[in-house]
């Protein structure tokens, strides 16, 4: 046997790369049989970064397919109630520079709102209910119809369909238990210039080393 | 020996001036009942009480206003008699200097209160009936957060409590509510911490701990422990040791888990102001109704600690003390390091104000302006949770969520050192205030988005089922109805088969093309055979001219009659040859059959029709017995067959009516001619005219049976016959010089026209 592979080092030597790479190619095929995906993960991760009002504004039916946009290249800055927050955690996931919002498809609303339909108005329908993605609007038709304020997502697409006009988008009540702080004003910036003696030096010193 | 006692120290904090004494140059004191108190139903974290009165209702002091909605909530009581005049949104003390609804009550002055259930031999009571009584005072934490106490004193089953702590540290610079209350009633927080004790099991230590710059505080209560297992603890000054996790550290050395209470490692942790409220609320069955708050502050002219009723509007104890409004920088509530400027001097006292503080713009002046960070890092080292102030400041300005929370940011305690010694000014603990709100904004968002997602796929896939039912329904249909059309399809299918596959009834199919094309030309040689008939008509008055018109008429009949017949027996043939074709097995029959109409074609209509029926006849009694054996053979062509026999039938009986309708015109034909004689006779006995008539319309009954050449020859012969009598009168006429000489000239002319178009006729035909 070490008197075969000594006579002929290069064919053993292949051979034994051969079977090297005949078993490890068995391994893995192995393994992505038995360990296998089901879906995309990183569409599946862009999804949960999405805000889920499943609004259209970014011209893919819903959150899930301008997910599956995204992770084929689209742009990330096409998501108005996401806003730059929910670009800044794209470009962050995708890693890639965070654009601002496209404008195109919408501005970032800072106050959500919630739809509302004037009960007396509303002539049951049905045309809401069909229209809404989250199943937040309650009724029958020639029923008067209601919307589940906590399900709403506020993405405006049952104020179109309406024949009658009776849906308003309004701003979810923000009360004392919603409130915040807030981040305080970045004043360092204006008072750049605090101590007197200090403006201007800066151009100063860098006039005397160009003379220099 | 009590000092021989171990204490820990923590890292970070700060010592800012202490500005204690001032408030505590004058005893504690009572504040007069304002005319009205505003009662917030959110005085504690957890929901906001459910109000029980209405507008206008009479109440007492200490009548329940509004109950707990929930175990996370706390009771409020009415602190004195009066009128409840207003529930509604009114200033609270919040940072946000928002409204919320709150129960006015305007007081009457004479403090009726409700009868208290007192307890004197409150040490038998059993525990759940003590947390009952604190629960019913609705006691919450005195010190600042206002959890409810309840909540707190009745630790999770797997939950042992060996340490009970009571904070009377008040680390915070200004305030000496807590300091007050121990040096006047150290016997109430001693008899509070031994309540506390029984509910949360006797844990093993019971401290009291104390800063050691209240010295009469920790001397009082020294005396008041002694004899007791409570050890009172005095520590070094240090702000922010006041603070439940500090203090913890300070007092056991342990450290309470990030993002955990401090019962998860035995610890429970009570305010002094709150054990003496327990005290009151088990022993007296008080509830919790005043509190002792330190008004302090420059721009006062009187700074003292006193005993006030919730709600008490901040104006009233401000003009109780000599407020300068000019003086004042602003108007704090709680202390200078962790409380928050009101917005408006309307807002009411509550359960968590430990100390109003009007300072003067000497003492606290308005916050510089900020500057950039400079990375000295004092902030890091102020800092009492050992976070990295530098970089969640950071990382909030970046909004920077996910690096905020690996860097604990929920472990800061808003203490504000980081801020008080950062030599910029940086409002830290405000950036990690926003941070944090937007945090969990972001975490609602987030679980609302979760939810919506989940919402959003339930639809989807109801709808994709609702889909997959339709459409399950529509092939099922469109199965259904392609099955309907395939059965039909072969019975249509079995019905001829059975016709071709029994060589019997080739003939009939054949026949029944036959048929069709016969019936069609039949009615168009009715319809001629009727004109005819008509035409026929002898007419009384009728003059030589008429009589030629009628003539014409009549020839006119005839000639379509034959052109119907002719046209008869060019399709006859025609409508036969296309099935002989495509069954050449059929030949013999088909040409059998071709014959036959060939036959009929030259036949008279009845006797055509008499054919017709015979051999319908024939083939009624064929079919009649293929169906009979089909029918024994229990052939599912039986059905079929028998339809056709009642075809057949129908056809026959059709024929038979027709021949029937046919025969008396035949038959009825003679009889007007008869009629028509005497009539000729009388009128024009010996007008040849007459005679020409009649012959005329023998002729044109019997031309009906005859050829077309035929015909054309008896035309020719009758004209000829006519022309030479118009002649002979025409010159009878001339010799008698008759009125009607130019008529028998046209008569005789129109006959000579008529003869040689005839002749024509008649040799073109022969051609």
């Amino acid at each position: 046997m070490l008197e075969t592979i000594a006579q002929h080092p290069i064919a053993s030597a292949l051979i034994a790369l051969i079977g090297l790479a005949l078993v490890f190619g068995a391994l893995l095929g192995y393994a992505a049989v038995r360990f296998k995906v089901e879906g995309d993960p990183l569409v599946e991760q862009i999804d949960t970064l999405l805000p889920q009002t499943q609004c259209g504004q970014c011209g893919y039916p819903g959150c899930k397919p301008y997910a599956q946009a995204i992770a084929n290249g689209d742009a990330i800055n096409k998501c108005p109630p996401g806003g730059q927050t929910t670009i800044n955690e794209l470009a962050a996931l995708l890693d890639v520079e965070a654009p601002t919002l496209d404008e195109e498809h919408g501005e970032e609303s800072d106050i959500p709102t919630v739809a509302f339909i004037r009960e007396d108005e509303c002539i049951g329908c049905t045309k809401c209910i069909q229209a809404c993605p989250m199943d937040a609007i309650l009724g029958a038709a020639k029923q008067m119809h209601t919307v589940i304020a906590d399900e709403c997502t506020g993405c405006d697409l049952c104020v179109e369909p309406c024949p009658v006009d009776c849906i308003d988008m309004i701003p979810v009540a923000s009360g004392i238990r919603q409130w915040s702080w807030e981040l305080p004003a970045a004043s360092h910036k204006q008072v750049a210039n605090l101590i007197a003696t200090d403006s201007g030096r800066g151009h100063t010193q860098r006039n005397t080393s160009d003379a220099s | 020996m009590t000092q021989l006692i171990k204490v820990w120290d923590i890292s970070g904090g700060i010592h800012p001036p202490e500005n204690k004494a001032q408030s505590l140059l004058e005893p504690l004191a009572t504040l007069a009942i304002p005319p009205q108190l505003v009662l917030p139903l959110n005085q504690h974290i957890g929901a906001p009480a459910k109000v029980l009165v209405e507008v206008g209702q009479q109440v007492l002091g200490g009548q329940l206003l509004a109950e707990a909605d929930g175990v996370f909530s706390a009771h409020v009581h009415a602190p004195t008699s009066g009128t409840v005049t207003a529930i509604t949104d009114h200033v609270v003390p919040h940072p946000s200097g928002m409204t919320d609804t709150c129960i006015i009550l305007d007081t009457d002055g004479e403090d009726r209160w409700l009868a208290l259930d007192e307890a004197p031999n409150y040490q038998d009571i059993d525990k759940t009936a003590l947390l009952e009584r604190v629960r019913a005072a609705g006691i919450t934490g005195l010190g600042g957060a206002g959890f409810p106490t309840a909540v707190k004193l009745n630790p999770r089953a797997n939950q042992t409590i060996d340490t009970l702590i009571i904070n009377g540290t008040e680390c915070e610079p200004y305030i000496t509510a807590d300091d007050i209350l121990m040096q006047n009633r150290a016997q109430e927080v001693i008899a509070g911490t031994q309540i506390l004790s029984t509910l949360l099991g006797n844990p093993s230590r019971v401290v009291i701990g104390i800063e050691d710059n209240k010295p009469a505080a920790i001397a009082t209560m020294r005396d008041a422990a002694a004899g007791t297992t409570i050890e009172v603890v005095s520590f070094p000054t240090k702000y922010p040791s006041g603070g439940e996790k500090q203090l913890i550290q300070i007092l056991t050395g342990q450290e309470v888990p990030a993002g955990q209470i401090p019962a998860s490692i035995g610890i429970v942790c009570q305010n002094v102001g709150t054990t003496a409220a327990v005290y009151r609320a088990v022993r007296f069955g008080e509830p919790l109704v005043k509190r002792i708050t330190t008004v302090v502050g420059e721009a006062l002219e009187r700074q003292r600690n006193i005993e006030v009723l919730l709600g008490t509007p901040i104006e009233f104890i401000l003009e109780q003390h000599g407020y300068s409004e000019k003086k004042a920088s602003r108007l704090v509530m709680g202390g200078p390091m962790m409380g928050f400027s009101l917005p408006d001097t309307s807002v009411p006292l509550i359960k968590t104000t430990n100390c109003i503080l009007a300072p003067s713009r000497k003492e606290l002046p308005p916050p510089e302006p900020a500057q950039a960070c400079i990375r000295c890092g004092m902030c890091a080292e102020a800092c009492p949770a050992d976070l990295l102030p530098q970089q969640l400041f950071w990382y909030a300005q970046s909004e920077d969520l996910e690096k905020l929370e690996a860097h604990n940011l929920f472990d800061c305690i808003e203490c504000g050192a980081c801020s008080f010694v950062c030599p910029s000014h940086i409002p830290l603990v405000q950036y990690y205030r926003a941070a944090k709100g937007e945090i969990r904004q972001h975490r609602s968002d987030k679980e609302k988005s979760d939810r919506s997602r989940r919402r959003f796929e339930f639809r989807q896939e109801r709808i994709d089922k609702e889909e997959a039912e339709k459409e399950a329904k529509r092939l099922a249909r469109k199965k259904a109805a392609e099955l309907a059309k395939k059965k039909l399809a072969e019975q249509k299918a079995a019905a001829p088969a059975t016709e071709q596959n029994a060589p019997a009834a080739q003939p009939a199919t054949t026949a029944a093309d036959d048929d069709k094309q016969r019936a069609k030309l039949e009615r168009l040689l009715a319809a001629a055979q009727d004109s005819l008939k008509q035409a026929q008509k002898p007419q009384d008055d009728a003059t030589e001219e008429q009589l030629e018109k009628q003539q014409a008429r009549i020839k006119q009949a005839e000639l379509k009659l034959a052109a119907a017949r002719d046209k008869l027996a060019a399709l006859a043939p025609a409508s036969t040859v296309p099935p002989a074709a495509s069954k050449p097995v059929a030949d013999d029959p088909v040409s059998a059959a071709i014959e036959r109409a060939k036959a009929k074609m030259a036949m008279a209509p009845e006797e055509k029709l008499r054919t017709t029926l015979e051999s319908l006849y024939k083939r009624l009694t064929k079919a009649e017995q293929k169906a009979r054996e089909a029918r024994e053979q229990a052939s599912d062509n039986a059905e079929a067959l028998e339809q056709g026999v009642a075809k057949l039938k129908e056809k026959i009986a059709s024929n038979q009516k027709e021949l029937s309708e046919l025969a008396p015109t035949s038959v009825a034909e003679p009889t007007p001619r008869n009629s028509a004689t005497p009539e000729a006779e009388v009128n024009v006995a010996n007008d040849a005219a007459s005679q020409a008539i009649e012959k005329a319309k023998a002729r044109a009954a019997a031309m009906g049976t005859m050829s077309v050449a035929d015909k054309l020859r008896n035309q020719v012969e009758s004209l000829e016959a006519r022309l030479e009598k118009s002649q002979a009168r025409l010159l009878k006429a001339q010799a008698d010089n008759d009125a009607n000489l130019d008529a028998f000239k046209t008569g005789v002319e129109k006959l000579e026209v008529k003869l040689a178009a005839t002749r024509e006729q008649l040799a073109e035909h022969n051609e």
